[in-house]
């Protein structure tokens, strides 16, 4: 096919480069994508119907309608007798201004609440140095030691002058943040062991507790490992020793993360050519130099997306600790709505807090497919 | 063969040497069975001390062990069960049944609920009409980030702030939504139900036989005997006269409001309701990018050949596109429906009582917490098993037949 084959047309060269009449402008996206056919139409209008008429009851109910303040009495008692007269038909995000130290950052001193924020701010940073492709190295290890010990002076304190508060006094989102994150850091060398461990055929043993441990946490909903954590762990121990609520919710994630980063992990192990390995053991290297210095540099890198897909599930699983009584983001939001002038809000709170959650995961998410464009564009032709 | 009985070298290579562990550590072999009794070991160790700890505990604690509870009476009040139940005689055993019949009441509607909401919507994602894939696409970012407990909280407060029944929400006087759940009419059940039931399942499984006959036919002589008007005759003529042959008894019990509340029609609780909902909602968002990536996953190429050959839109995607999206689709989509029925143990959250809400009031009361959540991991694990078995199987009868 060369160019010369091709039909000549008798069209000034200014002409024939515009596309034909009716393809561009508004008019032509319009009758493409919204009029396509009478079907299409039908949709349209309908759609569009019910979209406007949720928008403006929407923008009534929480923008025109809405009570942002509300007047308190003497001894500081919000009277929220203004919002209960617009229930319904206006938002009462007045909730959410009384309430939003507390739903962020649980019962933690009032005066010391700088510090959970500030470990807010270091673990969405440690997020975004993780997601930079110029940081995938060795030296992430150190900073996520870093960043995790930070975390954990700023939160108990007791040193540098800080005054000491201990976990009863935390919630909401640090919390939130603090298990999923440190679940997601002790999970992974956890989960790379029994990756490899089911893929040692020489060691069937091994292979087969590997296969138990991954299969019996995966069949079973993450409430029954947390409530195993609260009623069975104590059992557990010898008489005398016990183990904070908080420690024994994160033991548990821990477990449950460990058994789905496993599969996550072992996934890149099977995509990677066994070329890989027979090369290796050629060059005469030992299983652990094999491991460490060609399967795993590969191996990992090619289950980053599918990591970040299982973190965010783990963000989100984080708030079943409101089962077993532990005050993360959203059993805050309910404490909140325990506050009886407040009781009959929960639609606000409820909204505000799905806000959060969704512009951790939505970030997260595009991330992630970001990414995994980006790695996969070598094989997409 | 007998070429190779002649060559030595072939056939030192089939059979493998017989060779002598030695006691060294520069033999692979002895060095697996070591590394494999340390390993093993150390798990035992842990077990054996967690297992002496616990009985230790148990014993000064004075906690009995063992099943023998599911034999005592329960007393457990329990609002919603599909078989009879009294908490002044029937025991845990009878309790734990209804949680597992509940868990699955959920987990059976909601799966099949949510994969018809979800495929809706992934199909509505690669619509041509930019409003219905812009909707659809907000539909699936928004709802997939937030939990599940959270969605849950949130229908059930709704469904609670619900006017009461006097005032209750309706669609035509026959279906009423409240602060009471939902109310829907129901069929008054005859024998005559039952047996055109029956009737329905004989024309079901003469209708596969039918069509296989069909098939056979076809691949024989190239002509296919029609179909339908035999299947259409087994699967709803059959049925109908069975039924009106024992009288066509049609009645139907409408809710209807006396006092302050609702007398007859069938009843779906709030907390029923809201998990159902929530489960629902939640998880076809996940099937609809499911479906979506399984259908994206066939090459335009397949679409336009079998346009070429002139079957129509409507073959296309069910004999040619669907067969082999399903293949794409069906491992995931597995791992969602073990999701949902994970996710329904949150009903516990909201006091729908599940096999886990049941299990938890039984450890709470019994003070057996190691028997109460082994009840719980062994029905879950058995579920879950039972759905992958059922998923691989029908995975590898459509799975592409290859050399």
């Amino acid at each position: 096919m060369s160019q010369a084959t091709a039909t000549v047309e008798h069209v000034p060269t200014a002409a024939r480069d515009q596309p034909p009449a009716g393809t561009v402008g508004p008019w032509a996206w319009l009758r493409a994508n919204l009029l396509g056919s009478w079907w299409s139409t039908a949709v349209t209008l309908l759609l569009g119907y019910v979209i406007v008429r949720v928008l403006f009851s929407l923008i009534e109910w929480g923008l025109v309608n809405a009570i942002w303040t509300v007047p308190y009495s003497a001894n500081g008692i919000a009277d929220t007798s203004v919002c209960q007269n617009v229930k319904g038909v206006g938002a009462c995000w007045a909730v959410l201004v009384d309430k939003y130290r507390l739903i962020l950052f649980g019962r933690y001193p009032y005066d010391e609440q700088w510090r959970p924020a500030i470990v807010v701010l270091l673990f969405i940073g440690l997020f975004i140095v993780s997601g930079m492709r110029r940081f995938w190295r060795k030296e992430l290890v150190l900073i996520w030691i870093a960043t995790l010990a930070a975390v954990g002076v700023l939160m108990w304190g007791g040193v540098f002058g800080l005054s000491l508060v201990t976990e009863d006094y935390w919630g909401g989102l640090p919390i939130t943040l603090i298990l999923a994150t440190f679940g997601l850091a002790f999970a992974f060398p956890l989960a790379v062991l029994v990756a490899l461990g089911r893929r040692a055929t020489k060691l069937p043993a091994v292979k087969m507790l590997c296969v138990l441990y991954v299969e019996i946490i995966r069949g079973v909903p993450l409430i029954s490992v947390l409530f195993m954590a609260s009623v069975m762990f104590p059992l557990f121990m010898p008489a005398g020793v016990n183990v904070d609520k908080l420690l024994r919710a994160q033991i548990a994630f821990i477990l449950f993360a460990g058994a789905y980063l496993a599969e996550v992990v072992r996934g890149g192990l099977q995509a990677l050519p066994k070329g890989q390995a027979e090369a290796a053991d050629a060059l005469g290297l030992s299983y652990w130099k094999k491991t460490a210095f060609i399967i795993l540099p590969q191996a990992l890198r090619l289950v980053i997306p599918p990591l970040v897909n299982t973190f965010i599930g783990f963000f989100k699983d984080t708030s079943l600790v409101l089962i077993i009584g532990l005050f993360e983001l959203l059993t805050m939001g309910k404490v909140a709505l325990s506050d009886p002038p407040w009781q009959s809000f929960s639609t606000e709170v409820y909204l505000g807090l799905a806000v959060i959650y969704i512009a951790f995961c939505f970030a997260m998410s595009k991330y992630s497919r970001s990414l995994e464009r980006d790695l996969n564009r070598s094989r997409v032709r | 063969m007998s070429q190779a009985t002649a060559d030595p070298r072939l056939i030192a290579a089939r059979v493998a040497p017989k060779r002598r562990i030695r006691l060294s550590w520069t033999d692979p072999v002895f060095r697996s069975i070591v590394w494999q009794i340390i390993i093993v070991g150390i798990v035992l160790v842990i077990g054996w001390y967690l297992v002496r700890n616990t009985s230790e505990n148990l014993a000064a604690r004075h906690i009995a062990t063992g099943f023998g509870f599911l034999d005592r009476v329960a007393g457990i009040p329990i609002g919603e069960s599909m078989i009879p139940y009294n908490p002044a005689v029937n025991t845990y055993g009878r309790a734990l049944l209804i949680g597992v019949l509940n868990t699955l009441k959920v987990a059976v509607i909601g799966v099949v609920l949510a994969t018809i909401l979800g495929t809706l919507i992934g199909i509505g994602r690669l619509s041509k009409n930019w409003l219905l894939a812009k909707l659809t696409a907000f539909y699936v970012e928004t709802l997939r980030d937030i939990p599940i407990l959270l969605q849950l909280l949130f229908w059930y407060t709704i469904l609670q702030g619900l006017p009461g029944p006097k005032q209750a929400l309706h669609l035509g006087h026959v279906a009423f939504l409240s602060n009471r759940g939902m109310k829907l009419p129901l069929l008054d059940w005859q024998p005559a139900h039952s047996w055109a039931l029956l009737a329905f399942a004989l024309g079901f499984i003469g209708t596969v036989l039918w069509n296989r006959r069909a098939r056979k036919q076809q691949d024989a002589t190239g002509i296919r005997p029609a179909v339908w008007p035999v299947a259409f005759a087994l699967l709803i003529g059959l049925p109908v006269i069975v039924w009106a042959a024992l009288g066509a008894p049609f009645q139907i019990e409408l809710p209807e409001l006396r006092g302050f509340n609702f007398q007859g029609g069938g009843t779906l609780s709030p907390e029923y309701f809201a998990l159902l909902l929530g489960l629902v909602i939640y998880t076809a968002s996940y099937i609809a990018e499911i479906v979506r990536s399984g259908i994206q996953a066939i090459p335009q190429g397949q679409w336009e050949a079998a346009a070429a050959l002139g079957l129509y839109p409507g073959q296309v995607l069910r004999r040619i596109v669907l067969p082999q999206a399903l293949r794409v689709i069906i491992p995931p989509m597995t791992s969602q429906y073990l999701n949902l029925t994970k996710n329904s143990s949150l009903a516990v959250a909201i006091g729908f009582q599940d096999i886990v809400s049941i299990a938890n009031t039984t450890l709470n009361q019994t003070g057996q917490a190691i028997e109460g959540i082994a009840v719980i991991m062994a029905v879950y694990l058995t579920i879950s098993l039972s759905i992958s078995l059922f998923m691989n199987w029908y995975n590898a009868h459509l799975a592409l037949v290859e050399r």
